[in-house]
């Protein structure tokens, strides 16, 4: 546990939680980038450079993105004057603030985990790149072709359901 | 506190912050953003558990988030065309007003 892990950890906690509670979505989406960017630095201490990499990559870089536009395209960007929670958000927080208690009391009082953290290394597993390439290249083959099949696939019903409907184009009449 | 466990409790207040967003607000997008935050949470446990668990030159732990982020990054874009598509239907992007199969 050393200071910059507690301070990034605090940064994207926080960040996540003004995510979760802010009424305006554009400052949603600001924060989300900030708590991505906050788990690609504890990646990072974590020593898996890669996978930090990547994560600023896919999510800073493209999900974040797509997110701001998709709230730009349902014209939600400013402030909501109704509501923002549903009528049962108490249950909501009740349940999550219970799932976090028994997940923090399990972690804390694990032996198995206890005995882990004490047996654990304390030198930087090596995890180059070259590594992470070769891995994905011999034995991870099979899995990286069927990601790359199932990204086509996404790529194509994303566009195919955001299509606009036939229905709407020559008529303005909507269900309600 | 050793951590391995301070990294699966950052990593478990982080998924309760994504569940109580996810279940609490009305908002379509909202509700994504909540699902990637508990995904990603789950990516912080596997980077953990990986550098502090035994065998780390296996590259497990580093593999499994590798693709866990690909499949999030697709189903966070079918999940956004999705939400287009129901705002453009309903005009609304709000949960509660798109009950047609309500019963």
């Amino acid at each position: 546990m050393s200071l910059p892990f507690i301070i990034i950890a605090f940064v994207t906690l926080f960040a996540a939680a003004a995510a979760m509670s802010l009424r305006n979505l554009v400052h949603c989406a600001l924060a989300l980038v900030v708590a991505l960017a906050g788990l690609a630095a504890l990646y990072l201490q974590l020593d898996a450079e890669f996978v930090g990499f990547a994560q600023i990559l896919v999510y800073v870089g493209a999900v974040a993105i797509l997110i701001v536009f998709a709230i730009l395209l349902t014209r939600s960007g400013d402030s909501p004057n109704q509501a923002v929670l549903t009528p049962g958000w108490g249950w909501g927080i009740f349940i999550s603030m219970f799932v976090f208690t028994a997940l923090g009391w399990a972690v804390l009082n694990s032996g198995v985990l206890r005995a882990q953290g004490a047996a654990g290394s304390s030198a930087a597993p090596a995890a180059t790149v070259k590594d992470i390439g070769k891995a994905l290249m011999e034995q991870y083959v099979l899995p990286l072709e069927v990601i790359g099949l199932l990204l086509t696939a996404a790529m194509i019903g994303a566009v195919i359901i955001a299509l606009k409907e036939p229905s709407q184009i020559d008529n303005s009449g909507r269900k309600s | 506190m050793t951590p391995l466990q301070g990294c699966l409790l950052v990593s478990a207040l982080l998924f309760a912050i994504g569940f109580a967003g996810a279940v609490s607000r009305r908002h379509a997008i909202l509700a994504l953003v909540g699902i990637e935050l508990m995904l990603n949470a789950a990516n912080l446990n596997f980077i953990a558990f990986w550098r502090y668990g035994a065998h780390p030159e296996l590259l497990t732990g580093v593999m499994f988030v590798i693709f866990s982020i690909a499949v999030a990054a697709a189903e966070a874009a079918v999940g956004l065309a999705l939400v287009i598509a129901i705002y453009r239907h309903y005009k609304t992007s709000n949960l509660d007003e798109v009950k047609d199969l309500q019963g």
